[in-house]
């Protein structure tokens, strides 16, 4: 496929993803306020933390209130990785592709970004809209749901399954990095009824509670680290989400499974061989937030990787042949 | 909604002879909307339009806050075509374009209705659209004009005349098969009532003419719709019949020429392409050989083509043929090369080029719409009753300067059909494009966009000022009924991926 669209193709399910952890953090943040004891500093901060736009937001805002976060991730057009801003560049992305994409996935996205728009201008704000954020990722879930049962499950589907995969694998260890620094900080309410209720937040972000709770039982920071980032088998943790990116990288370029071909295959392909031969204690005494961070900046190099290897602008190297068209 | 204070006035009304009184053929339509509980057909207008949003068929508009989108205005009455009216109009419109694909090979090689004086060579050799670059040059099966989109309007008389060929980049298809989409998951039983022919085969109609004139080494071609990019007002109607056709859709950056040899650049390294459907015009489209500052072309493009590797649809040239002054002269050229009387006429056309022709413009700009010949859009353009005698002053000198580049022509009294405005149903002015392809035959689509000024009693059509569009209903007679299939089953167009 061509490179241009495989480059899109990826994007557009990263921004939805990326739209939809959004509304993650900021909505259970919301919920946890509501129960959180008289005179607690509000956490507002951590949040824009969590997108790595930190410097940006208090050059624009200044002090974090839950007014002003609110607005940044959902709806500042400035912010790239505010919602609204996420799903425009996934619908100019998915506008580039549509003839790749199957028409079902374009009229999601188009009604998702319709929604978010009409959203953004209806007065009294999102006050006035109760479900919001349920809303957004009901529609994110709705797009890759679509994705799945309307796209031919070939090269472009795996391009579109890698970005998604990549971008959560990064959100999911943002939230943890982010929450785990925070709870930890807090040492006198650690065991205390609210330091539960914290901890349930951080499953709730990555909609893992209840499975959580099927597999774990008891909440402890140590369980829900390893669940959050070496279960193989729940689709919102680190480990499982490598794993299907390196499925669909090795998909698209058909080199077998234990090789690799280029630079991205080699470095994922590391890194789930890392997560799964580590366990959790192994984690926490390298420092949760040490572990995390080099995790980052691997999956960074992934996606760079990715960019090179399939997406950059080349010219022919003379005198080869080029390779017969796919059969249509 | 009913008709009862509907007025023909002194118009051609495509659905109505006289108040209340429908056309044979608009017979089942009228009496379906009137029987319609009240309310319902506004809202099955307002539903129509939340379809368009939704499927994302908008352009933007300028100058208002990111973000803001519109639909292009469409309006759910259709405009209804008889089967005899059809027949004629599709006999006259393969004649033209047989006839004017063959002024465009013979301008190009033997010249030979410019020696015998039926076209002067001036005013071919003059034309912006003619392009020294393809002299000699043969296109496959010689066919030049391989998608034309003729401009058509139906006069008080109740005859229709062609307006203008659009022989280049013909657009719009895509609201053609859109709105029918709209229509018929809004009036199933009128669509099971009226016999409407269909017009979803038409991406597999331009498909296997794009593989028909295929070079010849490729028994198995890769065909590509290449586009100026998602930035372009057409862009939609690109990504849309790429997708129904199957085939990739591709920005001049995607490709490159090697060796003479167009290549595509994919993840897994370059693949060949055989034909090249582009919308983009010939001046952008090969900096190497056209304009040197376009950035949406593909570089050596022209070379690849002319050596016979890949073929381009239109063929690089055929806009010479739709040049407005060109166009004065088709029925002659009808003439000349067929040997036959043009079937669907112009409209009556002074050439200001010809002595008398001049003499009756500058007399007559008052009622006369003036058009220079390198122009489109409307621009260039005077419309004597509309104009200011300032105006007519200052355009009788620009016409006296260069008498080639200009035609007059009387101004015409567009037909009209019921629209639905502010509630009620009034007469609005409406033109009409068919779409012909030339492959291994002439093939009409039957049907088109009818293009209608929503604004009252204006004449301008073009979506920037104001207008809007309608389905187009070309009804069957008995044979095209068995031939088409056509058992009254709306069949939905086929969409999704890729085959």
């Amino acid at each position: 496929m061509l490179s241009r669209v495989a480059d899109s193709v990826y994007w557009t399910s990263r921004y939805i993803e990326r739209a939809e952890n959004v509304a993650r953090f900021v909505d259970v943040n919301i919920q946890l306020l509501l129960d959180a004891p008289e005179g607690q500093d509000q956490q507002w901060e951590p949040l824009v933390a969590i997108t790595g736009d930190h410097e940006e937001f208090a050059r624009r805002y200044g002090a974090a209130a839950e007014s002003s976060v609110i607005e940044f991730l959902t709806f500042d057009q400035e912010n790239p990785n505010s919602i609204l801003s996420c799903v425009r560049a996934a619908r100019e992305n998915a506008r580039s592709v549509r003839e790749i994409i199957s028409s079902e996935m374009w009229l999601q996205l188009n009604r998702f970004y319709l929604m978010l728009n009409a959203a953004a201008r209806q007065p009294g704000g999102l006050d006035r809209r109760e479900g919001f954020y349920d809303e957004v990722k009901q529609a994110s879930h709705l797009f890759s749901g679509v994705t799945d049962a309307t796209m031919t499950h070939s090269e472009a589907w795996h391009f579109s399954r890698l970005g998604r995969m990549v971008e959560r694998a990064d959100k999911t260890s943002r939230i943890l990095d982010v929450k785990y620094f925070l709870l930890l900080r807090s040492a006198e309410e650690v065991g205390t009824a609210f330091d539960g209720v914290q901890w349930i937040a951080v499953l709730r972000s990555a909609s893992a509670f209840e499975m959580y709770r099927q597999r774990h039982g008891r909440i402890t920071p140590r369980g829900v680290v390893e669940f959050l980032t070496l279960d193989r088998e729940f689709p919102r943790a680190i480990q499982f989400c490598l794993m299907a990116a390196r499925d669909s990288l090795h998909a698209i370029s058909g080199t077998p499974m234990g090789t690799f071909r280029h630079a991205p295959e080699k470095l994922l392909g590391q890194l789930c061989s890392d997560l799964s031969f580590t366990d959790v204690d192994e984690v926490v005494q390298h420092g949760l937030h040490e572990y995390l961070d080099e995790l980052q900046t691997k999956l960074n190099q992934v996606g760079q990787g990715i960019a090179e290897t399939f997406f950059a602008f080349r010219t022919p190297e003379p005198g080869k042949k080029p390779i017969p068209a796919a059969l249509q | 909604m009913n008709f009862a204070s509907y007025e023909v006035d002194e118009f051609y009304d495509e659905m109505l002879m006289e108040p209340m009184a429908a056309r044979p053929c608009a017979h089942h339509l009228m009496q379906s909307i009137q029987t319609l509980p009240p309310g319902e057909f506004e809202r099955r207008q307002a539903a129509a339009e939340q379809a368009l949003m939704q499927m994302g068929i908008t352009f933007n508009v300028y100058g208002e806050e990111a973000g803001v989108e519109k639909i292009f205005p469409f309006d759910i009455v259709p405009r209804i075509v008889s089967a005899a009216e059809w027949g004629r109009l599709e006999r006259g419109l393969k004649q033209r374009i047989e006839a004017l694909n063959l002024f465009i090979n013979d301008v190009y090689h033997e010249q030979r209705i410019l020696k015998d004086g039926v076209v002067p060579r001036e005013i071919v050799l003059t034309a912006k659209s003619y392009r020294r670059q393809v002299v000699g040059w043969n296109p496959p099966h010689g066919i030049w004009c391989h998608i034309t989109g003729t401009d058509l309007v139906r006069h008080r008389d109740g005859q229709f005349y062609v307006l203008e060929d659009n022989l280049r980049c013909p657009s719009g298809v895509s609201y053609v098969l859109q709105n029918r989409q709209v229509m018929k998951s809004l009036f199933p039983k009128v669509f099971t009532a009226s016999k409407v022919r269909p017009v979803d085969n038409y991406p597999l109609k331009l498909r296997d003419m794009l593989e028909f004139v295929a070079p010849a080494h490729a028994p198995k071609p890769h065909v590509v719709l290449l586009t100026p990019g998602s930035y372009n007002s057409a862009y939609f109607e690109h990504s849309f019949l790429a997708q129904q056709m199957g085939v990739e859709l591709v920005e001049g950056r995607d490709l490159v020429v090697e060796d003479g040899q167009v290549l595509m650049r994919t993840t897994k390294g370059f693949e060949r392409v055989d034909v090249i459907y582009r919308r983009i015009d010939d001046d952008f489209l090969d900096p190497k050989c056209f304009r040197a500052d376009s950035f949406l072309g593909v570089p050596g493009l022209m070379e690849a083509c002319q050596a016979g590797n890949v073929a381009l649809a239109n063929a690089p040239g055929s806009g010479v043929a739709d040049d407005k002054v060109v166009y004065a002269y088709v029925p002659r050229i009808v003439k000349y090369y067929l040997g036959e009387e043009i079937l669907v006429p112009n409209v009556p056309t002074h050439i200001c080029a010809e002595e008398a022709g001049l003499r009756y413009a500058l007399e007559h700009l008052e009622e006369l719409v003036v058009k220079a010949a390198n122009e489109s859009g409307g621009y260039g353009m005077l419309v004597g009753p509309h104009s200011t005698k300032a105006q007519r002053a200052e355009f009788a000198e620009k016409i006296k300067a260069d008498p080639r580049n200009y035609i007059a022509q009387p101004t015409l009294a567009l037909s009209r059909v019921p629209t639905i405005c502010a509630g009620r149903l009034e007469g609005r002015h409406v033109d009409l494009r068919p779409y012909i392809l030339y492959g291994k035959e002439i093939f009409v689509l039957p049907g088109g966009l009818t293009r209608v000024a929503l604004k009252k009693g204006s004449l301008v059509v073009n979506s920037s000022q104001g207008g809007g569009s309608k389905d187009t209903w070309v009804l069957a007679d008995s044979e095209a009924v068995e031939r088409e299939g056509l058992d009254g089953h709306a069949v939905p167009l086929s969409r999704g991926g890729r085959s």
